[in-house]
């Protein structure tokens, strides 16, 4: 299972890195859609329906926002030319590849801390997978965890939703200030 | 072990993103990427190898689950994400049509 999951997740960074040097914001906003479902498929093989499910339906009105934001516009970037300081914006980037290089070589030493793919063991949701179908009544695990052990979560998460649907609400309608 | 690698690789692509374009949309997908990672770092983590999705059907002999713990969170996760990235693209559109670019190096009046 690792195999088909490492050249989706390739494809998931040429798509990442395409869609954030592209010069027009609409192949941009595309390109970010490879990721997006790419994550679909991904999900399906690590056996996670549910968010295969999700993933798609979200990922989807994502897009048509993302490119309802991008027809509104003039698309294209504009290359400026950098005023002066060039020697500091060299110096500035050749000191970003070098931290983030540095964090890359961190993150080698991190999954020695993890255990290997496909072998976890379940500590806390043993006893969600044991009771959830009796307790809950759902036949569906993620469902019962989500609505039932943590459903002060989901409550969390119906009020972070509705905050931002208000904010988006009351930030289209603002009359600006001219 | 090497799609723990390339996860925390999608993630740095996304950090760089952020960190460097001057273009507000994207911005927002440099942020977008950097939360996909994560969705998929979770669900990773959870996958035991050989196991059936955490789904009860009648009838069924005793097997092993993947842990649902994860995927419950990411579930909640997502949705959240939704709900942000569409408050900064509605941020983006107000930006828009007050300097008529998305360019943040000229959006002068915002200096404080």
């Amino acid at each position: 299972m690792e195999t088909p999951i490492s050249i989706l997740l390739g494809f998931m960074i040429i798509g990442a890195i395409y869609s954030l040097s592209a010069r027009d914001l609409l192949s941009a906003v595309i390109s970010v859609g490879i990721v997006g479902y790419s994550l679909v498929i991904c999900f399906l093989l690590l056996k996670a329906p549910d968010l295969a499910i999700v993933q798609i339906v979200v990922e989807t009105i994502t897009l048509v926002i993302m490119i309802a934001v991008v027809l509104d516009s003039t698309r294209i970037i504009r290359p400026q030319k950098a005023k002066g300081f060039v020697y500091f914006r060299y110096a500035l980037s050749l000191a970003v590849i070098v931290i983030f290089a540095g964090v890359l070589l961190y993150m080698w030493s991190a999954p020695d801390l993890l255990q290997v793919f496909g072998d976890h063991t379940t500590r806390m949701s043993t006893a969600y997978i044991e009771n959830a179908a009796n307790a809950t009544g759902s036949a569906n695990l993620v469902t019962g965890v989500l609505f039932d052990f943590r459903g002060y979560d989901t409550l969390g998460e119906a009020t972070v939703l509705f905050t931002a649907v208000v904010g988006v609400v009351t930030i289209l309608r603002l009359k600006g200030k001219k | 072990m090497i799609v723990y690698l390339l996860c925390f690789t999608l993630f740095l692509v996304g950090l760089y993103g952020v960190l460097t374009q001057r273009n507000l949309v994207k911005i927002v997908i440099g942020l977008s990427i950097m939360e996909i990672s994560i969705f998929l770092f979770f669900t990773l983590i959870g996958y035991i190898q050989g196991a059936a999705a955490p789904i009860v059907v009648r009838g069924q002999v005793e097997t092993q689950f993947v842990d649902p713990l994860p995927q419950a969170m990411v579930l909640t996760a997502i949705v959240i994400a939704l709900a942000t990235n569409a408050m900064l693209l509605s941020i983006a559109i107000r930006l828009y049509r007050k300097y008529k670019t998305f360019d943040i190096r000229e959006m002068r009046s915002l200096k404080g």
